[in-house]
């Protein structure tokens, strides 16, 4: 008997697929296209205590086999996530995980309380974002900082705590091991690689911040060495992403060490992605003869 | 409802410099779209990851087709410029708000460029007197000008270096011709130095500009936050990005804020 499901650190997901945070809005803008229920999670798109305006465009620039962004983080503000988002999502059978940024751990743990006793099951502490200038990727890029603000908040967090890691780093086991120190119930990664494209015609950047952060399958094989890197580092449970865009790719992060994978900018290349990446595990379940994802996880 | 579907190309011909007119066989999404509205055409190369979205020239809900015009500038529109007749593409659309068209005395059409194909679908459906003010770069970068004058509206053209109609923008045309009344409306895309100009005019003149935006895009369905526009929110009473995808790509020119 075939069964998908895996467990985040107390909360069951119907299978290991879910939404990278700022790749699906808040679930509502692929409505149309997907059946919310199948989805183990959604990560909604960063929520901060106040409304963030983002950064100026252009703010996307396509390269090869992938994409530039630097929106920084435009969003509504945690209030309107509450009155609005909330219940949105609440009238779909998945599970709901709050993607948190800030510019200082003040922001972020203001954030989070005002996500106590709030109907949503885990929270997953942004540290990783290369388009915002203060905070965000400073504080996952260096290992006394992220160990202090992850514990800073985790004292306020009433629900599972996942901290998502930069690649921007030279060694991502310690990063992965400092947020697991801090308290960590979890680790995501990986968040965009911070990168830059030069239209040669005009010269100039192609994004009016210069530099943003890189997604796609592209990254992919980066991303698969660095899961793999951390599993080996810490004992909580991963998320993996990055370029994810079959069901290939979401098994090829589970042998890594993955327990689930978020899938982020194959939503842009395809509405109907995580429902194939859904199917695609299954499929490869089937054929291999997987009854549970734990018998490959991490097997190489 | 917005949804993905497999087009097939019934027609593609290059009609001017750089751009091709394209007929796709669409059934729901043809049905579902308006004149200003948008698609999302995949480019499935196996490089290129993003849709590009173009605008909808015109729509024909009962054969479900549905016409675009585009303009070849890169990677992607060099591949649609290759597809041939019963190749398949994948769209995404409807897309966007597009014209809410209203009665008035008078409706001024007037697009720039490649800015002009939306204009078409949308010139067809408004009803009573229409002038259309079409700017080009020059004569061979005509598009759609047989087409509206069809339509049975005056058509009057400029272009940058005067090798056909009036040399010059289509602001100083309008305002050379007088065309402009105290009820008129004005429906507008093309470049934004264009619709900046157009803007203005119309705050002189104190008659209302709808313009129709674009901006680099990724997922078209507003989840990405990727192509952002400048706009002054007047109940905040303050600067704020909305989203191309999903609050436009028409907006009132007195919301917009092109120096931005």
């Amino acid at each position: 008997m075939l069964d998908m499901r895996v467990n985040i650190c107390g909360v069951e997901l119907k299978n290991p697929v879910v939404t990278a945070s700022g790749t699906f809005g808040s679930g509502h803008e692929y409505s149309d296209f997907i059946d919310l229920s199948r989805l183990g999670a959604v990560i909604v798109k960063g929520v901060a205590d106040k409304p963030w305006n983002g950064n100026k465009p252009p703010r996307i620039a396509e390269v090869y086999g992938g994409m530039i962004n630097s929106v920084g983080l435009q969003n509504p503000g945690v209030d309107y996530f509450i009155k609005n988002d909330i219940p949105f999502l609440r009238q779909f059978d998945t599970k709901l995980i709050v993607n948190v940024c800030g510019h200082t751990a003040e922001e972020y743990v203001n954030t989070v309380k005002a996500l106590r006793q709030q109907d949503v099951d885990m929270i997953e502490l942004n540290i990783s974002c290369p388009n915002i200038k203060a905070g965000g990727m400073a504080f996952g890029t260096d290992c006394q900082m992220a160990e202090k603000v992850v514990s800073e908040v985790k004292k306020y967090a009433d629900k599972p705590l996942i901290v998502k890691l930069s690649p921007n780093v030279s060694d991502i086991a310690l990063i992965a091991k400092a947020a697991e120190n801090g308290g960590a119930d979890a680790i995501s990664l990986i968040n965009t690689i911070s990168a830059m494209k030069i239209d040669i015609y005009k010269r100039k950047t192609v994004l009016d911040s210069k530099i943003g952060g890189m997604s796609g399958p592209a990254i992919k094989p980066i991303a698969v060495r660095m899961v793999y890197q951390a599993s080996k580092a810490v004992n909580i449970p991963i998320i993996g992403l990055g370029g994810i865009s079959s069901g290939e790719d979401a098994i090829e992060f589970i042998m890594a060490g993955a327990d689930a994978v978020a899938v982020g900018t194959a939503n842009f290349m395809n509405p109907h992605a995580c429902i194939d990446i859904i199917d695609g595990i299954e499929k490869y379940m089937n054929d291999f003869s997987v009854n549970n994802l734990s018998e490959i996880k991490g097997c190489i | 409802m917005k949804k993905v579907e497999n087009a097939v190309v019934i027609e593609n011909k290059k009609i001017a410099s750089n751009i091709y007119d394209m007929f796709l066989k669409l059934d729901d999404i043809a049905k579902e779209s308006v004149c200003g509205q948008f698609i999302e055409m995949y480019v499935d190369n196996g490089v290129n990851i993003l849709p590009r979205p173009i605008s909808i020239c015109e729509i024909n809900a009962n054969e479900g087709i549905i016409r675009i015009m585009f303009q070849v500038v890169g990677s992607g529109t060099t591949y649609f410029s290759n597809l041939k007749r019963g190749d398949i593409i994948r769209v995404l659309g409807p897309c966007g708000n597009g014209f809410n068209i209203k009665e008035t005395d008078l409706s001024i059409i007037v697009g720039g460029g490649i800015g002009i194909p939306p204009l078409f679908e949308t010139a067809k459906r408004i009803k009573g007197k229409k002038v259309v003010v079409l700017g080009f770069k020059n004569r061979n970068s005509v598009i759609l000008k047989d087409e509206f004058e069809k339509l049975g509206a005056e058509v009057l053209v400029s272009s940058d270096d005067g090798s056909i109609g009036f040399k010059g923008n289509v602001v100083e045309l309008i305002k050379e011709k007088g065309i402009a009344e105290k009820n008129s409306i004005i429906y507008s895309c093309g470049p934004i130095p264009m619709l900046k100009a157009l803007s203005e005019f119309a705050d002189e003149t104190n008659i209302e500009c709808m313009v129709s935006l674009e901006e680099r895009m990724a997922c078209g369905v507003g989840a990405c936050v990727g192509c952002a526009v400048k706009v002054f929110d007047k109940d905040k009473k303050e600067e704020i990005y909305k989203k191309v995808c999903t609050d436009g790509p028409v907006f009132s020119s007195k919301e917009v804020i092109f120096d931005a």
